[in-house]
C-alpha cells in the first residue's frame, strides 16, 4: 500500500459494481435487510421487564446499531471479499490504476450505505414506534457509527484471510458477533457483569464503538467516553496495520 | 537508437517454502516490440511476468518499466501499461458491459465500452453474465479490459489459451495493429506457433532460468539441422562415412548438422557408391519446436527432479 489517497471516481466505479453484485445476491440481500429488524424484536422483548419502556425502547434502538453494524457491514464484507478473492477479481483490480485502499474500500462502499440507511431508518421510525427521545447528541452517534464501520471494514478484511470459502464465512464470522452481542452491551448491559469481567468486556472490538452509540443516544451519562475512544482508535489502527500485512489477494493454491 | 521500454535484471523470485521460480533472468524488451517468453508449464512464466506487471516485489534483481520500479512507483506506471492475467478476473455475476464500465472507471482516459468490446469481437454479448462465457470469450474480456486505457506496455499471460482458432486468429491480428500503433507487447505462451508468428524477440525460460532468447530466426539458426534415415540390412552404421556425425541405434541414424546441405550430400553421395537404400530419409532445419523441445528434454536429464512442485508454496 503505498499512495494511500482515495479517488473519489474509482472509488464510486468500484462501489457501483459492488452494488449490483449485492443486489443479484438474494441471500445476502435478505440477510442485509431482514435479520437486522428481526434482531430488533429479539432484543426488544429480551429486554422488556427492566426499568420504563423508554429505557426498553433505548437500549432497543442503541443494541439494534450494534446489531446492524455487526450483521450487515461485518458479515457482508467478509463474504463479498472472501467471493471477490477467489474469483480473481482483487489480483485483476490491482494491475489497475486503484490503490489497494481503494479497492478495499470502494468494495466495502455499498454495505457502508446500506447500513447507514437502516440506522437511520431506526433512529426515525425505530424512535417513533417505541416512544423514544430522537437521538440527543446526534453528531457522536454519526461519529460513532461511522468508526464503527471503518472498524469493521478493516476486521472483515482481516477476517476474509483467514476464510477460505465464501460458505465457511459464516463460521469465521461468528467469533465477533458472539463477542459483540454478548460482550459490548446488546442483550446484557454490562454493569449487571461482575466487575472484572465488565472491564475486560470493556475492551472487545466493538465495545467502544457501542459506549459511544450509547452516548450519542442518550447523552453522556457517567460513562467514559474518552476510555472508549481510545479503545476504538487501538483497534483500528491496529487493525489497519495487520491488514497491510497479512490480507490476502489472492487465493492459496 | 532504441527506447528501452521493460528491463529484467538478474530478476528472482523466491516463494514461502524456499522454491525459487525464477532463478536469475535478465533480458530488455525495446519500445514497439512484441517479446515472448517461453517455456514449459512450471517454467516460471507467470512468476516472471507478475514481477514486471508490479503485482509482487521481486525476492532479488530488479525490474524497471519505463525506468521505474513497477512495483514501489505503481500509480506512475499503472496508467501506461495494461495486463491480461492468465485467469481472469471478473464478478460471474456482472454483464460483460458492466464489467467494462466498472473498469473503465479505474482506468485513465479509458475508450467507451462498446468501442473496445468492437475490437475485441464480443459485441453481440454485451449483455451476457460473465458466468455465462465460454473460456474463449472471457480471454477477449480479458483483452478488452487491457486494452481499454490505450496503454503504452501491455502484458498478455498466455492470451490465446482456451480459444478457438478462429480466436486465435482475431487476437493475433489485434496485437499485429497494437505493435503498428507502437504498442510494446510482451506475452507468454506455451504455443511456439504463436512465438513464431507473433513474437519480434523471444526467450525460453526453463525451471526459472533464460536457456535462450534472441529473435525466432536466431534461436532457430544456432540449433543443428538433422537428417534421420534407417539403413538397409547387411550394411552396419560403422560404415559411414567418418565425418558425419551419425548416431545409430540399431540401423536407424540420426545425423545432427550445422551445415545441413554439404552433410547431405556427402551423405548421399556414400549411398550412391556403395549402393544403399536409405530408407525414410529425412531431412530438416531446426523450427522452434525442435529447439524447444530438445532444450527441455537437455535440461529435464540434467536437472533430475527439481522440475516437481512447481506451484508449492504461497505468493509473497
Amino acid at each position: 500500500m503505498n499512495t494511500l489517497t482515495l479517488n473519489p471516481g474509482r472509488l464510486a466505479a468500484l462501489g457501483r459494481s459492488e452494488l449490483t453484485l449485492l443486489v443479484r445476491n438474494r441471500a445476502a440481500v435478505a440477510l442485509a435487510v431482514l435479520m437486522p429488524l428481526l434482531m430488533v424484536f429479539v432484543l426488544r422483548s429480551s429486554l422488556s421487564g427492566a426499568e420504563g419502556a423508554e429505557a426498553v425502547g433505548e437500549a432497543t434502538l442503541t443494541g439494534g446499531t450494534g446489531m446492524v453494524l455487526i450483521l450487515v457491514v461485518h458479515m457482508n464484507l467478509v463474504s463479498a471479499y472472501v467471493a471477490r478473492r477467489e474469483e480473481l477479481v482483487l489480483k485483476r483490480l490491482r494491475t489497475g490504476e486503484a490503490n489497494d485502499l481503494e479497492i478495499l474500500a470502494g468494495t466495502a462502499l455499498p454495505a457502508a450505505a446500506l447500513a447507514l440507511g437502516q440506522i437511520a431508518v431506526l433512529a426515525v421510525a425505530g424512535a417513533a414506534a417505541l416512544n423514544v427521545r430522537m437521538p440527543r447528541n446526534p453528531l457522536l452517534l454519526v461519529a460513532a457509527v461511522l468508526a464503527g464501520i471503518v472498524l469493521l471494514a478493516g476486521l472483515s478484511a482481516l477476517t476474509s484471510s483467514l476464510t477460505r470459502t465464501v460458505e465457511t464465512a459464516g463460521l469465521t464470522t461468528l467469533p465477533l458477533f458472539l463477542a459483540t452481542v454478548l460482550g459490548s452491551g446488546l442483550f446484557v448491559p454490562a454493569d449487571s457483569l461482575p466487575d472484572p469481567v465488565a472491564r475486560l468486556c470493556e475492551l472487545l472490538p466493538m465495545s467502544g464503538v457501542m459506549t459511544l452509540v450509547r452516548a450519542g443516544w442518550s447523552g453522556a451519562g457517567d460513562a467514559d467516553l474518552v476510555g472508549a475512544a481510545l479503545v476504538t482508535l487501538a483497534w483500528t489502527v491496529n487493525t489497519v496495520f495487520a491488514v497491510q500485512r497479512w490480507f490476502r489477494w489472492e487465493p492459496r493454491r | 537508437m532504441t527506447d528501452t521500454v521493460i528491463e529484467a535484471e538478474d530478476l528472482r523470485r523466491g516463494y514461502a517454502g524456499g522454491f525459487e521460480a525464477v532463478r536469475g533472468v535478465s533480458f530488455s524488451v525495446a519500445r514497439g516490440e512484441i517479446f515472448a517468453l517461453l517455456g514449459t508449464n512450471g517454467a516460471g512464466k507467470t512468476s516472471t511476468v507478475e514481477l514486471l506487471e508490479g503485482l509482487a516485489a521481486p525476492t532479488g534483481g530488479q525490474v524497471r518499466v519505463f525506468g521505474l520500479d513497477p512495483y514501489k512507483r505503481r500509480a506512475e506506471v499503472r496508467p501506461r501499461t495494461g495486463v491480461m492475467l492468465q485467469e481472469g478476473g471478473f464478478p460471474s455475476d456482472l454483464s460483460v458491459t458492466e464489467t467494462v464500465r466498472m473498469w473503465g472507471g479505474v482506468t485513465s482516459g479509458a475508450r467507451p465500452a462498446a468501442e473496445v468490446l468492437e475490437l475485441v469481437g464480443l459485441a453481440a454479448r454485451s449483455s451476457v453474465r460473465v458466468k455465462q462465457l465460454s473460456g474463449g470469450e472471457r480471454r477477449r474480456l480479458d483483452l478488452a479490459l487491457a486494452l481499454l486505457g490505450r496503454p503504452e506496455v501491455l502484458f498478455l499471460d498466455e492470451p490465446t489459451t482456451g480459444m478457438d482458432p478462429e480466436g486465435r486468429r482475431d487476437t493475433w491480428a489485434l496485437v499485429r495493429d497494437l505493435r503498428a500503433q507502437g504498442t510494446t507487447v510482451l506475452l507468454t505462451t506455451h504455443y511456439l506457433e504463436e512465438a513464431e508468428e507473433l513474437a519480434d524477440r523471444l526467450a525460453m525460460l526453463h525451471e526459472g532460468e533464460l536457456v535462450l532468447s534472441g529473435s525466432p530466426a536466431e534461436v532457430t539458426a544456432t540449433r543443428p539441422a538433422r537428417i534421420r534415415f534407417t539403413l538397409p540390412a547387411g550394411i552396419p552404421a560403422a560404415r559411414l562415412p567418418l565425418a558425419l556425425r551419425a548416431a545409430a541405434y540399431g540401423q536407424r541414424v540420426e545425423i545432427r548438422t550445422g551445415n545441413l546441405q554439404a552433410d547431405l550430400t556427402e551423405l548421399l553421395g556414400w549411398a550412391r557408391e556403395c549402393g544403399a537404400e536409405l530408407i525414410g530419409l529425412d531431412a530438416r532445419s531446426a523450427s522452434l519446436e525442435e529447439a524447444f523441445l530438445e532444450i527441455a528434454e537437455n535440461h529435464r536429464t540434467a536437472g533430475g527432479a527439481r522440475t516437481e512442485d512447481t506451484k508449492a508454496g504461497t505468493p509473497r
